[in-house]
């Protein structure tokens, strides 16, 4: 099979958000950058795939010229190359992104699967695999737990509260993940250093007018407040459970 | 304007997306007739004439919108807690930011973020049919069997993090569940280190937990998990650091090892009782 997952680089927030002074970004400058975790379950996947069936991992992201570094993350754990739409850092909504990820599949041999996590940890828009699924004339699945390939088509289950639903559509499809999918593997030293020298094709799509278009980030009302200390060690115990029986819980 | 709101029955979410439509303009409440399948669904709210489509930011809302998006090719907004003009907020990092955006096109394509607005009465609603289009369907529906308390719907969730140091750690967290009748719970540090399985992570990509008590032992505050547990109604934080960014989103704390915190809260929990 030839997978091709699409991932995006954001940063590893940790505890707190700060924001840059033009507030059109998060102060990255101390932060370190991952992939959203949906997208780290879905590389994984492709791998797996790739690896019990034969076929080649492809994995595709748009942003700016240091997101090589999550590509190269993700060659890292088994994929075979990786294709960067090098932006200037700004964000592209949705529908922009979709457009460039179309333009760049149609320069390629086709997949049989194309995988995106369910919605980026960032922006959290939850359509750009729907989008591209509809340009290409594809069927799409999302929120996926469970993928198992079969002969032409891939069955799959998605969790909705107390149950699973099960879909088998054929391939060539689109499908998008969530996190729990599988756990993914940490990657190996002899695997970072193979990654170093897999094929990576750049090019510089330009950027369309934004339907939906950030004005600034603004952080949430609520922020700085203070937990009320019962105490230190074990002997706080009794005034923890004063609080559970004062909240109906004990 | 004519704001058509997709309800799904029996759904506080959907509920909550026709109050905040009704703020909007004049709503039409429609749900669709059959078993669910995505685009074929889709395909009839785009063809229903509106100013705007609206549907709660539930994983439906959100999965039916974004196909309404992409047959119409306008912008969707997901997520969105107020519009004014054509200006929207709305939520990034599972809640942890918000954004402002201008969203252009026509119709506004929009899911309301949950808890954001109060749910309208009783609406009236429409049926729409959506013939079968071949697009992907529901083959067959898998019932889980029910292990104990759900996370999503415990009123207490007893949680541990990277804390906890080992997957056997937990006796302690689930000792402590077991008597509050609640649920365990953990971080993502945890179900990556593979010490509890991913359906009791609560976090932006676990588990969204709405709990009456969140004790969360050993947990430092990633804003991954704060968008997992910050809908509990009381959040007591069990850390050993006292500047852990937890403690600045619990309401209660106890500063100290949860190795001995934990135990000892379980043992008075049984004086208590015992007498």
């Amino acid at each position: 099979m030839r997978v091709l997952v699409c991932v995006k680089r954001v940063p590893i927030t940790g505890g707190r958000i700060a924001l840059t002074e033009d507030e059109q970004a998060i102060q990255s400058r101390h932060l370190g950058f991952t992939i959203s975790p949906h997208e780290e379950c879905a590389v994984e996947e492709a791998v797996r795939i790739v690896e019990a069936g034969g076929g080649e991992t492809v994995v595709l992201t748009l942003g700016p010229a240091e997101a090589e570094e999550q590509l190269r993350d993700c060659m890292a754990i088994g994929a075979d190359r990786g294709i960067l739409l090098q932006t200037d850092g700004t964000d592209w909504d949705a529908q922009s992104t979709a457009s460039a990820i179309i333009d760049a599949i149609g320069g390629e041999d086709p997949f049989d699967l194309i995988l995106f996590g369910n919605e980026s940890a960032d922006a959290g828009g939850y359509q750009v695999g729907v989008r591209v699924a509809y340009a290409l004339g594809l069927p799409v699945v999302t929120g996926l737990k469970k993928i198992e390939p079969r002969d032409g088509a891939v069955r799959v289950e998605r969790d909705v509260g107390g149950a699973r639903d099960v879909y088998e559509v054929p391939t060539p499809a689109v499908l998008t993940v969530l996190e729990g999918l599988n756990l993914p593997r940490y990657p190996s030293v002899p695997g970072r250093l193979r990654a170093k020298s897999k094929p990576l094709a750049v090019s510089e799509p330009a950027q369309p007018v934004q339907g939906l278009a950030k004005l600034r980030l603004v952080l949430p009302p609520g922020q700085g407040k203070q937990a009320e200390v019962l105490g230190e060690g074990s002997a706080a115990a009794p005034r923890v459970v004063e609080l559970m029986q004062r909240l109906g819980v004990a | 304007m004519t704001v058509l709101v997709y309800v799904e029955p029996d759904d506080e979410l959907s509920l909550q997306a026709v109050g905040f439509a009704q703020a909007v303009g004049d709503v039409r409440a429609v749900t669709v007739e059959g078993d669910y399948q995505p685009a074929a669904w889709a395909k009839a709210l785009a063809a229903e004439p509106a100013d705007a489509i609206v549907a709660a930011g539930s994983d439906r809302g959100n999965e039916l919108l974004a196909h309404v998006a992409a047959i119409l090719d306008q912008p969707f907004a997901a997520n969105v807690t107020a519009l004014e003009g054509d200006v929207v907020t709305r939520i990034r990092w599972g809640g942890s930011l918000l954004e402002q955006a201008r969203l252009h096109g026509a119709p506004k394509i929009l899911s309301v973020a949950p808890h954001t607005h109060a749910a309208a009465g009783a609406v009236a609603t429409e049926t729409l049919k959506a013939p079968d289009d071949g697009s992907p369907k529901v083959l067959e529906r898998i019932e889980e069997s029910s292990g104990g308390v759900s996370l999503r719907d415990a009123k207490v969730v007893v949680s541990g993090g990277r804390g906890v140091g080992s997957a056997e750690g937990f006796s302690i967290i689930e000792e402590l569940a077991g008597l509050l009748g609640g649920a365990v719970g953990c971080s993502r540090v945890v179900t990556s280190a593979g010490w509890r399985p991913h359906t009791d992570q609560v976090g932006q990509t676990g588990t969204k937990i709405s709990a009456d008590l969140y004790v969360a032992c050993g947990i430092s505050g990633a804003t991954q998990h704060i968008a997992g547990c910050k809908g509990a109604k009381t959040i007591l934080a069990i850390n050993d650091d006292p500047e852990a960014p937890i403690l600045t989103h619990a309401d209660y704390a106890v500063i100290g090892d949860l190795h001995e915190i934990v135990p000892a809260i379980s043992a008075e929990l049984r004086k208590v009782r015992g007498s």
